[in-house]
């Protein structure tokens, strides 16, 4: 697995205009193992909206992927990725912060997309549109749909 | 390529998430047998250049529905054939400033055009890689004295769909070698390339994945060997460099454009890899 050079400093994020407590794509604070310690936001993740962001085809759309037995009700889960099912066990918070955000810094080449992440991409498109990005390409969730994602999967324990 | 699951790995963890919903599926072990009289070959054993990156091909046909895979087995059934049918008959229509028909200088479409689309796209006298609706073009611009049709349009696709069927149960067929080498190379390239936000290959799609399910897609093998085909969820017409953009266009890309030199290269490598599967004339899908 390839080891990354932590950015900048939090300080930096405050002066990039981010709002106060958060933390920019390009300046989250990487662990070696691919994991992030510090809550992006400071404010503590709704498990119920990450559920809803994990479903939704525009947002994170993760059961397009993985199958997460939790969620019965939710029709077409793909099985691209292993089932979500037991992930709290496996992983914690630091790991799966860092899993949802790049998971390349922990599986190297892995086809899951890094989801708060704005680059370097090859010919990054504006959303699904095809045409090319803007020169601020958001990331495809922010960083509060980040926590709210990790506080739901902290609640998948076996 | 990457780290990624093998088969077998996928095979086995879905054997244990039985119950959780989907899982690997097989391609649909059937038989595309149209008009009761047209044996066409969906299945084949994968070229040498592939290079073990399939085991074995499938065309896109077996990973669809059963009514979509019947609607493929009667012409009467197959929806492209309205689309065919006009351009049958635009074949004989003269047109341009020298008011030629196609068929005033290749006579018999049926004898004239057999095997054409089975070995496109493919280098012409001046050492450009050529797609079918270039050649057509041409000869519509240089020969007829006429427009050109723009690459998606319904004539275009009109065209091509009754020139294709002349290879309707003949195996795909495209150079690679020689001239065409490096158009192949590149397209290769491009194939294995991850694009876009997402940062995805075709062949993290239709190589690592295919037989998996993306939410309610039952990902295939990506072949071309149907095209042009009709799709249901478009209500149309679909040709090889449409469907091209689709994809690339999904992985949150700047995409390229149907007719680009790039989507040309991409045209032969994929047609490569689907070398010996039957050309299916219409294709059907979802
Ligand atoms: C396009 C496919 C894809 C999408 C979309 C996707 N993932 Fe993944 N994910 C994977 C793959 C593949 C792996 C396995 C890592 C590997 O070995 O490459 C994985 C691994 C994981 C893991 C670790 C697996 C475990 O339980 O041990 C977690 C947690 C995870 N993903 C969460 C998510 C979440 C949350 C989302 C959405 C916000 C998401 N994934 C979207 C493909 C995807
Ligand atoms: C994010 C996943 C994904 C990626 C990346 C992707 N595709 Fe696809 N592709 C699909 C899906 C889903 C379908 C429709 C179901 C099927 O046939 O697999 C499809 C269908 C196709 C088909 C139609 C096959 C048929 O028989 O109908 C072709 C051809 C194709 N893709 C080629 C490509 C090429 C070439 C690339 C790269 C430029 C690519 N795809 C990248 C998901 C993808």
């Amino acid at each position: 697995m390839k080891r990354h050079v932590v950015m900048v400093a939090a300080a930096a994020a405050l002066a990039a205009g981010a709002t106060a407590a958060e933390v920019a794509p390009m300046e989250v604070k990487w662990d070696e193992d691919g994991s992030i310690a510090e809550s992006l936001t400071g404010t503590p993740g709704d498990p119920a909206s990450g559920a809803k962001i994990m479903t939704t085809n525009a947002l994170g759309n993760c059961v397009a992927c993985h199958e997460i037995g939790a969620m019965p009700d939710v029709p077409f889960q793909g099985n691209i990725g292993p089932a979500l099912d037991g992930a709290a066990d496996r992983w914690t918070e630091a790991q799966l912060r860092g899993l949802v955000v790049d998971a390349k810094r922990t599986f190297e080449g892995t086809f899951m997309p890094g989801m708060y992440k704005t680059g370097p991409f090859t010919r990054p498109g504006d959303a699904y549109t095809g045409k090319a990005a803007p020169a601020d390409l958001m990331p495809i969730l922010s960083a509060q749909q980040i926590e709210d994602v990790v506080a739901y999967l902290l609640t998948l324990k076996e | 390529m990457t780290l990624r699951y093998s088969r077998t790995t996928i095979a086995a963890a879905a054997a244990l998430a039985i119950g959780a919903g989907a899982a690997w599926a097989e391609p649909v072990d059937d038989t595309l047998i149209v008009n009761e009289e047209i044996t066409i070959k969906t299945r084949a054993e994968a070229p040498a250049h592939l290079e073990g990156a399939l085991p074995e091909l499938y065309s896109g046909w077996h990973f669809r529905e059963d009514d979509t895979r019947k609607m493929q087995m009667d012409d009467f059934d197959n929806p492209n054939f309205v689309f065919l049918e006009q351009g049958l008959d635009q074949w004989s229509v003269a047109e341009g400033t020298e008011n030629k028909s196609c068929a005033d200088c290749h006579g018999d479409i049926e004898e004239s055009m057999k095997g054409v689309r089975a070995v496109m796209p493919k280098v012409n006298a001046a050492g450009a890689l050529w797609s079918m609706e270039d050649y057509i073009n041409d000869c519509r611009t240089n020969r007829m004295g006429a427009e050109a049709w723009k690459w998606n349009s319904q004539d275009m696709k009109n065209m091509t769909l009754a020139i294709s069927l002349q290879s309707r149960g003949m195996p795909m067929n495209v150079a690679i070698d020689g001239p065409a080498a490096e158009f192949w190379e590149r397209g290769k390239e491009m194939y294995y390339t991850r694009f876009g936000q997402l940062e995805m290959s075709c062949a993290n799609c239709h190589e690592d994945n295919w037989g998996n399910f993306i939410r309610a897609d039952h990902l295939s093998q990506g072949q071309i060997n149907a095209f042009p085909l009709y799709r249901l969820k478009d209500a149309g017409v679909v040709s090889i460099h449409q469907r091209f953009v689709g994809c690339v266009r999904d992985t949150r890309a700047e995409t390229f454009a149907a007719g680009s030199q790039e989507f040309r290269e991409l045209e032969l490598y994929v047609a490569s890899r689907g070398q010996g599967l039957d050309i299916e004339g219409a294709g059907v899908r979802h």
